[in-house]
C-alpha cells in the first residue's frame, strides 16, 4: 500500500516534491518526518505525535511500522516503570524456581529498540526524565514515538523527552484517505513514503554523508534565529538533513535537504517557543523574527565577516535567513490562535522560580504513587501486595530464626510494612486582580467581566476557586474572596462599576493578602492581573506617576518571591511598555491581547497557569 | 563511566554494549569554561564538596559529568572490595565489611567511579540492603552495597536532581554530611564510608531544589546555551564527529586529556604546599559578610576552591585572583533570597566583589581569556 509510486521511480533516487494536492501538502511534513526517522531511527531520537486517536494516526502508526521493518514498535506501558533501565528481579518467579530470576529493564534489551510511548502528555516531569535518562544510557539504540494524546494546548510531554525527540508531528486536522475503504490509508499520498529497499539503500549510504561546514553554519544559525537555546536542535536538524540526503542518494548535504529538516525539526519547536505576538498577519510575525534574536547577534556577526568571506554564492546569514523563511512557511495558519492558547511567553522568572508544582503526596486519595516503607500508625493505608512483596524473599531465612513452634508461610516484620501513598491534587484558587480605573474601563472592563464570569464556568467544572479584587480611584477592593458561587460573583461583577485613577500597587498589595488567605487554607494560588499597567496612583492615594509605578514594580516582586504564578493581561489598546515590565516583575506570563474577548482572555489564563510540568 | 560501574553491580543485563560505550571526551567540551572547571577544582580537592549546574537544557550539563569519568585519574583500592578501601591496613580501621569475609590481599588501580543515581532508584539500591539472592536461595544474610558504596571515593551523579523524591534527599544529605552511610536490616548493622562528590544537574524550570541540599552543594554553576554563533556551530561539529566515529574522536584528545589529566594530579600533588595567607582568609570573610551568606561554609568553600585553584595553576599561594574566579561558583547558591532585588545572584556576587575588592580589573580578564583564546586553536585541531 506504500510503495505504490515508489517503484515508478528511478533506481536509488527519490524524488520529494510533494503533489500539487492540498491533502498531500498537509500530509508532507508528517510523512517526510516518518521516511526521515525511518532512515535513522535510533540518531533521530524520535518523534513526538502530537494527535488524538484518530484514523489518521492509525495510518501514520502503520505506515511507520511497515517503513521501521525489521525493527519493530514496541509498546511500553502508559507510566514508564520504576526499574525501566535497571531492571531488578522477578520475585514471583524466583520464589517458584528458588533462585534468583532477573528481568531485564524494559529499556534495557540487548538489541536496538523501537518503542511506543502513548499518553506521552500524562508523563511527569520525573517520568519524561526518566525516558530522557534511558535515551541518554543507551544512545543509538533507542527510540521514541512519543504518542501525545493532550487536547488542550498545555498538554504536552515533558519538556527533558522533547527536546531529545528530532520531529514534533501534528495529525491534527489531517483526514487519513480521500474517502476510501478502510484499508485505502495511504495510497493517495505516496510517494512520500519510500519503499523498503529504497530505505535501506539509505540506510548504507548514511554513514557516508557528509556536511560541510556551512550547513553546519545554516542549521545553527536557523536555529539559533528561532529562538531554540538548546543544542539538540541543531544536532538533531543536522541527523535529520543527513537521512534526508541518504535518502535522495546523495553523499553531501545539499541545500534542499537543510531546508527539509529546518522544516521539520527547528519550526516545530519556535512554534513551542515563540513569543506571543498580537493577531496580526504573517509577514509582521516574520518581520518580528530579528527581534526575538538572541542579543549576541552583533557578536556572532563579527565572527561571520571575519570567516565567511571565501564563500562566494552566499553569506551564511542569507543562507539562514532562507532557512528561517522556510521554517517560517512552514508554520501552520492556525499559529496564533495556538499561541493564544498555549505557548504564552513566560518572562525570565530568575532563581526564585515558581512552586514546584501544585500538588502534595499525600495518604488517602489522589493518584496512586509507589509505596514506601514506613510505620502504621498514621493516617496511611498499608499496600499489603507491597508488604507481602517485601517479606517473602526473607522467608527462608526468618523461617530458620523463627522460634521452632512459630512455623507460619509468611512471616512479616515491622520492617516490611509498606504504606500506600498518592499524589494529591491542591485546590486551586484563581485570583482576578482587574483594573477598573478610567484608562481600562472604557474598553476593557466589560470583557474583563465577562472573562472573569467564563473563568468562573470552567472553574466550576475544574473544581477551581475564583477570587475577584477590583481596583480604582482611591484604593483597592476585594469584591468576593476566593468563592465556587457562581451566581454571587456573577452579581458582584455586574454591579462592579469603573473610572477613576490606577493604584496598581494597592491592587497589588490587596492581591498579596488575598493570596496568603487562600494559601494558609491549603489552596495553590493563582493571580490573574488585568491592566494596561500605567499606574498614576500611589497607596496612600498621591498622583505621581513614577513613584505609583515604582511601589507597583516593588509589589510585584513581592508577589513573585512569594511564589505566586501569575499572568498579567494587557488591556491596553495596544501592547504597552509599562504593562510588560509589571510581567517582568511579577514573573508572569505577559499576554497583550489587543483584540480580546473573554473567551481568549479564559484561554490565556487557563494555559498560563496550568501547572503543566 | 557510569556503564562500567553499573555493570560491576549488575553483573549481566545489558551490560557488555554499556561498558563499550566511549564518553565524550571532557577536553573536547567547547566552552561551558565554568562547568568544566568547576569539576576540575573537585578533582584537585575533593572536599570542597560537590557541584551543582543548573541550567538550559541541551547545553552539555551531563555531558560534562559523564565525560569526567574517563578523565579523572585512577584510584587504587583492595583488589575486589565493593567499597574501594584505600589501603589494605586502612580496611580494619574502617571497618569495611568486605575484609572482615575476605582478607585484602593486593591493591589494584581502578578507575575514579563516577555513579549515576537514577531517578526512580529506591531506598535499597542507594544505601544498600541485604542481598535477596542470597536470602532467597541460601537462606543466608548478606549485605549488597548500594550506590553509596560504589561512589566512595568518586562521584555520585544525579541528573534532574531537583526531581528526586524527598526521601532519597534525605538519605543522600546524611551520607554525605556525615561521610558514611549506615544501613540496618534484618538484624544486621552495616556501617561503610561514603564519601563521595556530589554532582547534580537540572534545569530550574521544573521544580526548586531544596535548601537544604542547595547548601550542601559546594559549588553551583549556572549553565547557559552559548550566545556565540561560532561556539555554537563548534558544539554541534564535534559532536557530530564524535557520534560518527567515537574511537578516531577519543584518540584525536587523547593527547588532551592526558595532559589535563597530568595537570590534575600535579594540582593535587601541590595542594598541600600552597599557602593561604591571612590577607587571603580575610578576603574570604568580607565578602561572605558583604554578601550575608548564611553559615561560614560559604568561606570554606571559597577558600578550598581558591586554594584547589592556586594548586591547579600552579600558584605558591591563594591570591584575590583565584577568590575572584571561583567566588561567583562557591557563593552564589548560598545568598539569602531578597524578594526586592530582582537581580540575579550572579551578578550580585559580582557587585559584592567589585565593593569588597574594586573593579575588576587584570585578574577577571586573565581568567575568561584562556578559555576563549583555546577555543579556536581545538577547533582547528579538531
Amino acid at each position: 500500500m506504500i510503495d505504490a509510486d515508489a517503484a515508478a521511480l528511478p533506481e536509488g533516487r527519490m524524488i520529494w516534491a510533494p503533489k500539487e494536492d492540498a491533502v498531500v501538502a498537509a500530509w508532507a511534513p508528517a510523512l517526510h518526518a516518518l521516511a526521515l526517522f525511518a532512515v535513522d531511527p535510533f540518531g533521530l531520537g524520535g518523534v513526538w505525535l502530537r494527535a488524538r486517536p484518530s484514523p489518521a494516526r492509525d495510518v501514520w502508526l502503520s505506515a511507520l511500522r511497515a517503513a521501521a521493518a525489521p525493527l519493530c514498535l514496541r509498546r511500553a506501558p502508559a507510566r514508564p516503570p520504576e526499574d525501566a533501565l535497571g531492571g531488578g528481579f522477578d520475585l514471583a518467579a524466583s520464589l517458584a524456581a528458588g533462585r534468583m530470576l532477573r528481568v531485564a529493564g524494559l529499556f534495557a534489551g540487548p538489541e536496538a529498540q523501537l518503542f511506543l510511548q502513548p499518553m506521552a502528555e500524562r508523563l511527569t516531569a520525573g517520568e519524561g526524565a526518566r525516558l530522557a535518562a534511558a535515551l541518554e544510557a543507551r544512545a543509538g539504540a533507542l527510540a521514541f514515538v512519543a504518542l501525545d494524546e493532550g487536547a488542550e494546548p498545555e498538554e504536552a510531554p515533558p519538556a527533558a523527552l522533547t527536546d531529545r525527540l528530532a520531529f514534533p508531528v501534528t495529525l491534527e486536522g489531517l483526514a487519513p484517505s480521500l474517502g476510501r475503504g478502510r484499508n485505502a490509508g495511504l495510497a493517495p499520498l505516496a510517494p512520500p513514503i519510500p519503499a523498503p529497499e529504497a530505505l535501506a539503500a539509505a540506510r548504507r549510504l548514511l554513514p557516508q554523508v557528509r556536511a560541510d561546514d556551512g550547513v553546519l553554519r545554516d542549521l545553527t544559525l536557523a536555529a539559533a534565529a528561532m529562538g531554540e537555546p538548546s543544542l539538540r536542535a541543531p544536532s538533531l536538524a543536522l541527523r535529520a538533513a543527513s537521512a534526508a540526503a541518504a535518502l535522495a542518494g546523495r553523499e553531501r548535504i545539499a541545500e534542499e535537504d537543510v531546508a527539509l529538516a529546518a522544516e521539520l525539526v527547528l519550526a516545530p519547536r519556535s512554534r513551542a517557543s515563540a513569543p506571543l505576538e498580537p493577531p496580526a498577519t504573517s509577514e509582521e510575525a516574520a518581520e518580528a523574527a530579528p527581534r526575538d534574536r538572541p542579543p549576541q547577534e552583533p557578536d556572532a556577526r563579527g565572527h561571520d565577516g571575519a570567516e565567511a568571506a571565501p564563500d562566494a554564492s552566499a553569506t551564511p546569514e542569507e543562507a539562514a535567513e532562507r532557512m528561517v523563511a522556510a521554517a517560517r512557511a512552514a508554520l501552520p495558519p492556525g499559529l496564533l490562535e495556538h499561541l493564544a492558547g498555549g505557548a504564552i511567553r513566560r518572562a525570565p522568572v530568575g532563581a526564585q522560580g515558581g512552586r514546584s508544582g501544585a500538588s502534595r503526596v499525600g495518604a488517602r486519595r489522589g493518584r496512586p504513587l509507589p509505596s514506601r516503607r514506613g510505620r502504621l500508625g498514621g493516617p496511611a493505608r498499608i499496600d499489603l501486595v507491597a508488604t507481602l512483596r517485601a517479606a517473602a524473599p526473607w522467608r527462608t531465612l526468618r523461617r530458620r530464626a523463627a522460634p521452632a513452634g512459630e512455623a507460619r508461610a509468611v512471616l512479616i516484620r515491622a520492617e516490611d510494612i509498606h504504606l500506600k501513598r498518592y499524589q494529591e491534587p491542591r485546590e486551586r484558587a484563581v485570583l482576578f486582580v482587574v483594573d477598573a480605573s478610567g484608562s481600562t474601563a472604557l474598553a476593557r472592563l466589560a470583557e474583563a467581566k465577562g472573562a472573569v464570569e467564563l473563568m468562573l464556568g470552567e472553574a466550576y467544572a475544574r473544581r477551581d476557586h475564583v477570587g475577584l479584587i477590583a481596583f480604582r480611584g482611591a484604593g483597592a477592593e476585594t469584591l468576593l474572596p476566593p468563592t465556587r458561587s457562581l451566581v454571587q460573583t456573577k452579581r458582584r461583577l455586574a454591579a462592579l462599576p469603573g473610572g477613576g485613577g490606577t493604584p496598581i500597587a494597592a491592587g497589588l498589595e490587596e492581591a498579596l493578602i488575598q493570596a496568603r488567605a487562600a494559601e494558609r487554607r491549603g489552596m495553590s494560588v493563582a493571580l490573574a492581573v488585568l491592566t494596561d499597567g500605567r499606574a498614576n496612583l500611589t497607596r496612600d492615594g498621591r498622583a505621581n506617576r513614577a513613584d505609583a509605578a515604582e511601589e507597583a514594580d516593588a509589589f510585584a516582586r513581592r508577589i513573585r518571591a512569594a511564589g505566586y504564578r501569575s499572568v498579567l493581561i494587557d488591556a491596553g489598546a495596544r501592547p504597552q511598555k509599562s504593562a510588560a515590565r509589571l510581567a517582568e516583575n511579577l514573573g508572569a506570563a505577559y499576554a497583550p491581547l489587543p483584540y480580546m474577548d473573554a473567551r481568549r482572555v479564559s484561554a490565556a489564563v487557563a494555559a498560563a497557569l496550568s501547572d503543566g510540568a | 563511566m557510569s556503564g562500567e560501574t553499573r555493570d560491576q553491580a549488575h553483573s549481566g543485563a545489558g551490560g557488555a554494549q554499556a561498558g563499550a560505550r566511549l564518553a565524550y571526551p571532557f577536553t573536547a567540551i567547547v566552552g561551558q569554561e565554568e562547568i568544566k572547571r568547576s569539576l576540575i577544582l573537585t578533582a584537585v580537592d575533593a572536599s570542597i564538596g560537590g557541584v551543582l549546574v543548573l541550567g538550559d537544557r541541551g547545553v552539555g550539563k551531563s555531558t560534562a559529568v559523564r565525560a569526567l569519568a574517563a578523565l579523572l585519574p585512577p584510584i587504587e583500592a583492595v583488589e575486589g572490595c565493593p567499597y574501594q578501601c584505600a589501603a589494605l591496613a586502612c580496611a580494619a580501621v574502617s571497618g569495611c565489611p568486605h575484609s572482615a569475609e575476605s582478607p585484602p590481599k593486593r591493591l589494584v588501580a581502578r578507575p575514579t567511579p563516577v555513579v549515576d543515581l537514577p531517578l526512580g532508584a529506591t531506598e535499597d539500591r542507594v544505601a544498600g540492603a541485604l542481598d535477596v539472592e542470597r536470602a532467597l536461595t541460601l537462606g543466608e544474610k548478606r549485605f549488597e552495597p548500594g550506590l553509596l558504596a560504589k561512589a566512595h571515593r568518586g562521584y555520585l551523579y544525579i541528573d534532574e536532581v531537583n526531581l528526586l523524591e524527598d526521601h532519597l534527599v534525605d538519605l543522600l544529605l546524611d551520607a554525605a554530611a556525615s561521610g558514611e552511610n549506615v544501613v540496618e536490616r534484618e538484624g544486621l548493622s552495616i556501617r561503610h564510608d561514603a564519601r563521595f562528590v556530589l554532582v547534580g544537574s537540572g534545569n530550574p524550570e521544573e521544580g526548586e531544589l531544596r535548601p537544604q541540599l542547595l547548601d550542601r552543594f559546594g559549588l553551583s554553576v549556572e549553565a547557559v546555551s552559548p550566545s556565540d554563533l561560532e561556539e555554537r556551530v563548534s558544539v554541534v561539529r564535534r559532536r557530530d564527529a564524535f557520534d560518527r566515529d567515537p574511537a578516531a574522536f577519543c584518540d584525536d584528545w587523547a593527547a588532551a586529556e592526558t595532559a589535563l589529566r597530568e595537570r590534575i594530579l600535579a594540582g593535587r600533588g601541590r595542594l598541600q604546599h600552597v599557602a593561604a595567607p591571612d590577607a587571603a582568609i580575610e578576603d574570604c570573610a568580607r565578602l561572605c559578610l558583604e554578601l550575608g551568606a548564611d553559615g561560614l561554609r560559604g568561606e570554606l568553600t571559597l577558600l578550598r576552591a581558591a586554594r584547589a585553584l592556586a594548586a591547579y595553576e600552579g600558584a605558591a599561594a591563594v591570591g584575590r585572583a583565584e577568590i575572584r574566579a571561583v567566588a561567583p561558583s562557591a557563593l552564589r547558591h548560598r545568598l539569602r533570597r531578597d524578594p526586592l532585588d530582582e537581580a540575579g545572584s550572579t551578578a550580585r556576587v559580582r557587585r559584592a566583589l567589585e565593593r569588597c575588592f574594586g573593579p575588576e580589573e587584570g585578574a577577571g580578564a586573565q581568567t575568561a581569556a584562556p578559555g576563549a583564546n583555546a577555543m579556536p586553536q581545538r577547533a582547528a585541531a579538531g
